[in-house]
């Protein structure tokens, strides 16, 4: 051949070659890597995606159940890893099987009983892979576990920040998540003891049977059975499989992982929201019936506690200013959260505009009420981008005007940039008193026919709160309000106030028929009047 | 250079773990010399099986008897290489993530406050994975990796020195290359781990507020918001992904094409007679192993990278700067309340100024009431009493120490205090009243409850004072949370007592009988108490009146009313509200 004939255009003739057959393997590298990557990133995207999705119609219940720090894991930490190994599975493992089937086939054309060592190997290692799988499979769910935990105590150290340090805390939080960090260290040190194991075995395996394969061949070969040359062919096969099964193995470590992970990521698809949109289609309305009916409803978070209401009926007519009255806790914010169905009731039926909540589409239902939450939330953005939740396009002039009856004009003016200021996340850039005010220009945008005030003026000043209420007043002619307080003088000249108490309705009627008849209504009026007459 | 500056800061970080780094060489040199030496012996062994009835059995027994021996070293220092490779890797990230927490509890509050809380979380949780996952990936390469360059650079000089030599220069060209690609790739990863940022802090923001959500029916604008984000990470982490995948087809190419040279030089060397075909094979096998290695750290060069813009994050919160340190001059003289305000100037930003100039006496044993408009920079006073804030210039003397000269936890362990905003922590109503003083009996809880009037609903919790909370009170009512912050505080036995706008969510019935249970702790206490219900402070000594970060007046109620100023307006603003 080339050497032997002193042919040096041999030797440059298959240099060549190797150089031309090495541009292919790489353009073709460079297409399993450009799919490789879009195959993954495409996945990981959609699952974020349909993740997200999913969250959106999950209703209060559940998401209090699955908690927000573990969400927020499940929807990067979790979808990355599965992200990650697709890719790393379409990269690795697709030449693994051609490589271990071939070697398979040429093994048993060169000696079929020898071949049997081969298939003997195989079933080793598939056994190891299969028992190290299993066994880590549950311990890196738990380590994913311990992750949420780990960002549930990050997200409370920040939330709580202010606390932490006023009670000098900074200790016991640091040795909460020294406790957690350990605890997650341990753990996947115990796992990575496991699928350590995967590489070391397999390589045993083989070597082993490499050994039996010399050993068995040189029997046959003393026999004349086969040439010598066959057990160099043999031993180089299974050396191929060992290459191919150690590039397996290593996977095997990811994979269980992405297992662990796959399957949180399923318990959030698998979870149903217990408030369920039966109906997408635009339902009628009836106007003629009162804007909101409550009959004999009862209702509870879970089914082990009190019911957090029990047996409440009342009708609210349209247009009304409805006040809602009664001790902390006695189930205010859980009767009014049950009009834009957060939650279904147990029993009974809540009615708006004449027709079963039930029966509307979210967005229907949702989108009439301008709704005021206890907590003054605010989202990242500008101060316009969060007045716009109502309505997107609404004009300044819209924004200005909910401001104005909001009390929030002067403020917002003032800032340098006006409704173009940046609101950090939760509205930290403002006071309780300008997020809460804040909150209820947003709910005023494009004038919702219902709007649900829940104690929204708990961090406002009383002249504010005042100034507040006769615009209220002024603005929302038409408009069905309610309005959640402690204040006896908010719902004073209210058409209707509910005085609820322990779950129950204590009374429903105006200011003068409560003061008639209703002792628990006439209690909490007197509790502020005390005020009142020491302030004259 | 840019990229090596968190490399080498998370070199540092792994000094602890040197001993278990050097028993992880060691059994990476074990583990892969017997694997190279392995071949040698199988040579060996089909050597002595010449054809048929001449195999020498004892020989091969004998070898095969060596083989298994190797093969049970290269099992265990295998496993005990990767092992402890783990244990290194999990105990930084441990401790990188015990880091990055301590620093969120040492950094100034602003630096809290002007931080997505989302993103912050990602650092802690996402960051860190990727750091300990590329670092397992570089240790595990380069271990396995050194040794086996070194081994077979030495089989290859003992072959043919000239071609070893150029062996051992070309293939570092493929370093070069993947380097290259590299650097152009680093930014992409970057963005890419910027992006997961932002998405925690989404999903953080919307999925934690969802009840706004909801009540706005917003899910679609939300989804949109979400989608926007998410459509940038895949455009950033497509590119990411490929062009660090490029890195290694490519170095396999550099490295097949060095592979062809040697060959071809080998060939024309063997062609003049300086080198035997025999040698020149055995010397490609070794070339080929030689060039293993950096075609294998570039295989991982995907997590590698992932790592190192991670690592850059989470030593960008490592490096934050601390609150000014602690004094540690010992406690208080003596403990007895008194405040002293003396030309205290503040603001958060440089171009809003909001205090100016304030000068206070508070001696002990006066109950101070602050009152004004919404936003005036009442909770700023408190933020600087409690010195979540530094004042600007001026200074503020409790007992006559200068607060920044008093160790923090020192000056705080002072005050009591109920917050605007009740913050309750994932565990049961006991773990949490326990908060500020945990040697406190059941007994002593429960009157603090009880003080505070929560003690009636906590009974009606279905497991009582052994309820968990869930995370930010769960279905506790914000009154309800706002009384077992009360109780928390009357709990501790402060000097001083902060209440900023403590009843705001309580109805009045129970407001009152709290007012009482506060009036009865405040005797003789030093106490700030900020309202809006001018009626609860009326008996204070000192109201002061703020507007705009300025205190406007001060006296006593009866004092300021007399005045007829700005608090005269307020006093009766609220009297004589109108009603809805």
């Amino acid at each position: 051949m080339g050497i032997k004939n002193r042919d040096a255009g041999y030797v440059w003739a298959m240099g060549g070659l190797l150089v031309l057959l090495a541009l292919l393997g790489w353009s073709s590298a460079m297409f399993t890597q450009y799919f490789a990557s879009k195959a993954s990133q495409g996945a990981g995207t959609k699952i974020r995606r349909a993740l997200f999705r999913h969250i959106n119609t999950l209703s209060h219940a559940e998401l209090d159940k699955l908690g927000t720090p573990s969400l927020i894991t499940r929807i990067t930490n979790d979808t990355n890893t599965v992200q990650q190994s697709i890719a790393m599975m379409i990269r690795l493992l697709t030449r693994a099987p051609f490589i271990i089937a071939g070697s398979l086939v040429m093994a048993m054309t060169i000696n079929l009983k020898l071949s049997l060592i081969f298939f003997g190997a195989a079933v080793l290692i598939a056994l190891t892979l299969y028992l190290v799988m299993t066994r880590s499979v549950p311990i890196f769910s738990a380590m994913q576990k311990k992750l949420d935990v780990i960002s549930l105590i990050s997200r409370e150290n920040l939330s709580g920040n202010r606390v932490i340090r006023a009670f000098s805390k900074q200790k016991t939080a640091c040795k909460r998540m020294d406790d957690a960090t350990e605890d997650l260290a341990r753990t996947a040190i115990r796992v990575s003891r496991l699928s350590a194991l995967l590489s070391p075995v397999t390589y045993a395996v083989t070597d082993i049977a490499i050994i039996l394969i010399v050993w068995f061949g040189a029997i046959d070969v003393d026999l004349g059975g086969m040439q010598t040359g066959d057990i160099v062919a043999l031993v180089s096969y299974m050396t191929q499989i060992l290459l191919a099964m150690v590039v397996v193995a290593n996977l095997v470590t990811l994979m269980t992982r992405t297992a662990a992970s796959a399957k949180r990521i399923n318990q959030v698809f698998e979870t149903v929201p217990s408030v369920q949109e039966k109906n997408t289609e635009p339902i009628e309305t009836d106007e003629t019936a009162p804007k909101i009916e409550f009959e004999h409803v009862c209702f509870n978070y879970n089914d082990d506690g009190d019911d957090e209401l029990t047996d409440v009926s009342f009708a609210v007519p349209r247009g009304a200013t409805v006040g809602i009255i009664g001790g902390t806790g006695s189930g205010k914010s859980t009767l009014v959260n049950l009009i834009p169905r957060f939650y279904d009731v147990n029993a009974g039926c809540v009615r708006v505009d004449g027709r079963d909540v039930r029966d509307y589409p979210f967005a229907q239902l949702r989108r009439q009420i301008g709704m005021v939450p206890q907590q003054s939330t605010l989202f990242s953005g500008t101060v316009r981008d969060n007045l716009r939740w109502r309505k997107p396009d609404a004009t300044d002039e819209e924004l200005l005007a909910a401001l104005q009856t909001a009390q929030a004009l002067e403020f917002v003016q003032k800032l340098p940039k006006g409704l173009d200021s940046r609101v950090e996340q939760g509205g930290r850039n403002f006071s309780g008193g300008q997020r809460q005010r804040l909150c209820i220009a947003r709910a005023l945008v494009n004038r919702p026919d219902l709007l649900i005030l829940d104690d929204s003026f708990s961090a406002l000043d009383l002249a504010t709160d005042a100034a507040l209420r006769k615009a209220l007043r002024e603005t929302t002619d038409g408009m069905t309000v309610l309005i959640v307080t402690q204040r006896c003088s908010t719902v004073r000249n209210a058409d209707l106030i509910l005085v609820v108490s322990d779950g129950e309705l204590a009374g429903v009627g105006t200011h003068d028929e409560l003061t008639a008849s209703c002792t628990v209504y006439r209690d909490i009026c007197l509790s502020q009047q005390t005020e009142k007459e020491a302030a004259r | 250079m840019k990229t090596n500056a968190p490399v080498k800061k998370v070199l540092r970080s792994l000094r602890p773990y040197l001993p278990l780094l050097l028993a992880a060489v060691v059994s990476a040199l074990i583990s892969v010399s017997l694997t190279l030496y392995i071949p040698v012996l199988i040579g060996h062994a089909i050597d002595r099986i010449i054809g048929q009835g001449q195999v020498f059995f004892d020989d091969v027994a004998q070898i095969l008897g060596y083989i298994g021996i190797a093969v049970g070293g290269v099992t265990v220092f295998q496993w005990l290489m990767q092992y402890f490779v783990n244990l290194v890797c999990y105990k930084t990230v441990r401790d990188l993530r015990r880091a990055v927490f301590r620093k969120l509890n040492t950094v100034p509050l602003s630096y809290i406050d002007t931080h997505a809380h989302g993103d912050l979380i990602s650092r802690v949780i996402n960051d860190v994975d990727a750091v300990g996952d590329g670092l397992a990936q570089l240790f595990l390469q380069l271990f396995a990796g050194i040794v086996t360059i070194v081994g077979t650079l030495i089989f290859m000089l003992m072959t043919d020195w000239r071609i070893a030599l150029a062996v051992f220069f070309l293939t570092p060209l493929s370093l070069f290359v993947a380097g290259f690609i590299g650097k152009l790739s680093a930014k992409r990863f970057r963005e890419q781990q910027l992006l997961q940022g932002e998405i925690s802090s989404y999903v953080e923001e919307y999925v934690g507020n969802q009840r706004v959500v909801k009540a706005f029916a917003y899910e679609e604008q939300a989804f949109a918001g979400f989608d926007r984000y998410n459509n940038e990470l895949l455009d950033v982490g497509f590119k990411a992904q490929y062009a660090g995948a490029l890195a290694n087809p490519t170095t396999r190419l550099v490295n097949a094409i060095v592979y062809a040279a040697v060959g071809i030089i080998g060939a024309l060397a063997a062609l003049s007679g300086t080198l035997t075909v025999g040698g020149l094979s055995c010397f490609l096998t070794y070339a080929n192993q030689y060039t293993k290695p950096f075609n294998e750290v570039t295989g991982v060069l995907t997590q590698l990278q992932t790592g190192i813009a991670a690592a850059g994050r989470v030593f960008e919160v490592l490096e934050a700067e601390d609150e000014t340190p602690d004094a540690d001059a010992s406690s208080l003289s003596s403990a007895k309340g008194e405040v002293q305000i003396e030309h205290v100037s503040f603001s958060y930003t440089p171009d809003k100024p909001l205090i100016r100039d304030f000068s206070l006496h508070v001696r002990s044993g006066t109950h101070v009431a602050i009152v004004g408009p919404t936003g005036c920079g009442k909770t700023t006073l408190i933020n600087l009493l409690m010195r979540f804030y530094d004042v600007n210039s001026g200074r503020i003397l409790v007992d006559g120490a200068d607060i920044r000269d008093l160790p923090r936890n020192d000056l705080r362990s002072r005050y009591g205090m109920v917050l605007q905003e009740s913050w309750l922590f994932h565990g049961t109503i006991m773990e949490n009243l326990r908060y500020g003083n945990e040697s406190a009996d059941d007994a002593a809880v429960i009157a603090a409850a009880k003080a505070a009037y929560a003690h009636s609903f906590i009974r009606r919790l279905p497991q009582g004072y052994d309820t968990v909370i869930s995370e930010g009170g769960g279905n506790l009512s914000q009154g309800q949370k706002q009384l077992l912050c009360i109780a928390r505080a009357m709990l501790t036995d402060p000097e001083i007592l902060i209440l900023d706008e403590a009843t705001s969510s309580i109805d009045t019935l129970t407001e009152i009988r709290v007012q009482k249970a506060f009036a009865k702790m405040m005797q003789g206490r030093t106490s700030f108490v900020v309202a809006h219900r001018l009626s609860t402070i009326k008996e204070s000594d000192v109201i002061l009146v703020m507007r705009e970060g300025n205190i406007v007046e001060q006296g006593s109620h009866r004092e300021l009313l007399h005045k007829k100023g700005f608090y005269y307006t307020l006093y009766h603003a609220q009297f004589a509200a109108p009603t809805v």
